[in-house]
């Protein structure tokens, strides 16, 4: 965090998100000394005392590459996004929150009402009043404000023009650090930087097309939760084993870490290159290995999938072609 | 619900080349009435039918969608149909899911000599959306679904 004010200037914000981003930054190593070399740090609320009327007070496009992290889930999360879009040059959206709304964004699922209920109001939390958070309180030193709780998550594309997008839950390390020579490379007129829009930090294709498994004519009679199972072969493609395993429609860049460990893939880096709903790329996935073409068999199989929506969309109901289930959009702010 | 007396749902219907367009057709030469909620679009085969585009129907404004295609075993691509019925089943499942009525999608066979049940499974299809009332996933435009919610949104935060 030095003061050499001729250094280009970076920011990494965290909106509604857990914080595995900023680890996965820090875990690139000493790549992160590059960065402080690189640039002049003027914004990172994990690593850094700065208030937002130090970014309000730099000039419009000051910021040379900002890493943004987080989904929209409520209006400081929105302001924020606004004013860094203001101050910014490069807009990056960072990991699987800021590009798809990732699991946070699965309260897309329920009404504001019912988050607001689970969260407050159920046996792990201590809430003997019942009290819910209030946008505005008036206590005798005036009114005092919370941001408030808007129906459903977004992505950062879906509230301010994004530059570059980054998948991953979190992004792998490696690739925070190509990026980031990529970026330092590009100040010093040694690399260009790619269109507009581009996803980085990730590749073109698929888990499968990373994946060690060995993969023949799939032909599934039953699906199955791989802690059901009693033996999971390690060498046979997992989807083939019946186990749902996201990995035929999910963009690679990871190393088809999950796979190799004996785990399906989630989908964590999102729909790969061309994919425009991600649920549905799947869906086409998992219903042409369904080995039976009796109505009443498939249905037997398709139980074996308890949780299609979860399943599909573990990681991008926001920034999915429907965005939020019914009970989301039809219900209303949270109030009490 | 009085909107309901005068809603007039829109359906996206999804026909194969071979066997439900050609009914559809033989209906309109036989001059079998069908209501005009319902706007085809031809695909060469229902197996051709992404997921995507249902999604994209109803997130577009469509207050249901109708899948049809040949009769099992009767495909002309040999058994492309039986994809069709497990995405559909699949697909199902997830809008339900969603909180989707699931007598917005329906998925029908119909050869191409069937003229008169396709035309009676649209009416059919109709009445039930019609009863169902407005889905309103959307409001009609590309990106209904984002811009009904954003400007909720903004309502919240104005509020």
């Amino acid at each position: 965090m030095s003061a050499n004010v001729s250094k280009p200037k970076f920011a990494m914000y965290w909106a509604s998100s857990c914080g595995g981003c900023e680890i996965a930054v820090l875990n690139t190593g000493p790549k992160i000394l590059d960065v402080d070399a690189a640039f002049d740090v003027v914004f990172w609320p994990v690593a850094m005392d700065a208030k937002y009327k130090d970014v309000e007070a730099l000039e419009d496009g000051a910021i040379t590459l900002t890493l943004f992290n987080g989904g929209i889930r409520n209006d400081e999360n929105a302001e924020l996004a606004r004013l860094l879009r203001r101050k910014t040059k490069i807009l990056v959206a960072f990991g699987s929150c800021a590009t798809e709304g990732c699991v946070p964004g699965l309260a897309n699922l329920s009404s504001p009402q019912s988050v607001f209920e689970t969260a407050y109001g159920t046996l792990t939390t201590d809430n003997p009043g019942g009290q819910w958070p209030q946008p505005s309180v008036q206590v005798p030193e005036g009114e005092l404000h919370l941001p408030v709780f808007a129906s459903t998550v977004r992505t950062l594309e879906q509230v301010v023009d994004v530059d570059y997008y980054m998948p991953g839950c979190p992004p792998e390390s490696h690739q925070i650090a190509l990026v980031i020579d990529l970026v330092i490379q590009a100040l010093n007129g040694k690399a260009q930087l790619p269109p507009k829009g581009s996803t980085i930090g990730a590749g073109p294709s698929t888990v499968c097309d990373e994946c060690p498994r060995q993969r023949h004519v799939k032909k599934i009679k039953h699906f199955a939760r791989i802690q059901d199972l009693e033996r999971v072969d390690p060498d046979l493609c997992l989807l083939e084993q019946g186990i749902p395993c996201n990995g035929p429609a999910i963009r690679n860049g990871c190393g088809a870490l999950c796979p190799r460990a004996g785990a399906q893939c989630i989908g964590c880096y999102g729909p790969a290159e061309g994919v425009v709903d991600n649920g549905a790329r799947l869906i086409t996935a998992f219903a042409s290995v369904i080995d039976s073409n009796d109505p009443a068999e498939i249905e037997r199989i398709l139980d074996g999938i308890p949780d299609p929506a979860g399943q599909f969309y573990r990681f991008n109901l926001a920034g999915s072609l429907l965005h939020a289930a019914k009970p989301a959009w039809a219900g209303g702010p949270a109030v009490k | 619900m009085a909107e309901n007396e005068t809603f007039e749902p829109v359906i996206v219907g999804f026909t194969c080349n071979w066997c439900s367009y050609r009914a559809a057709d033989l209906a309109g030469t036989a001059r079998v009435k069908y209501p005009p909620n319902i706007r085809l679009i031809r695909l060469m085969c229902s197996g051709r039918l992404d997921p995507t585009f249902v999604l994209k129907a109803l997130a577009g404004g469509a207050d249901g969608v109708l899948i049809t295609g040949c009769h099992p075993g009767e495909c002309h691509y040999l058994e492309q149909n039986y994809k069709a019925l497990r995405r559909f089943l699949l697909l199902r499942r997830t809008l339900v899911a969603m909180g989707l009525e699931p007598a917005r999608v329906r998925l029908v066979w119909a050869s191409a000599a069937e003229g008169v049940k396709l035309a009676r499974e649209i009416e059919t299809m109709v009445n039930e959306v019609r009863a169902l009332g407005p889905l309103h996933w959307g409001q009609g435009s590309p990106n209904g679904a984002l811009a009904a919610i954003e400007s909720a949104a903004a309502e919240e935060v104005t509020a």
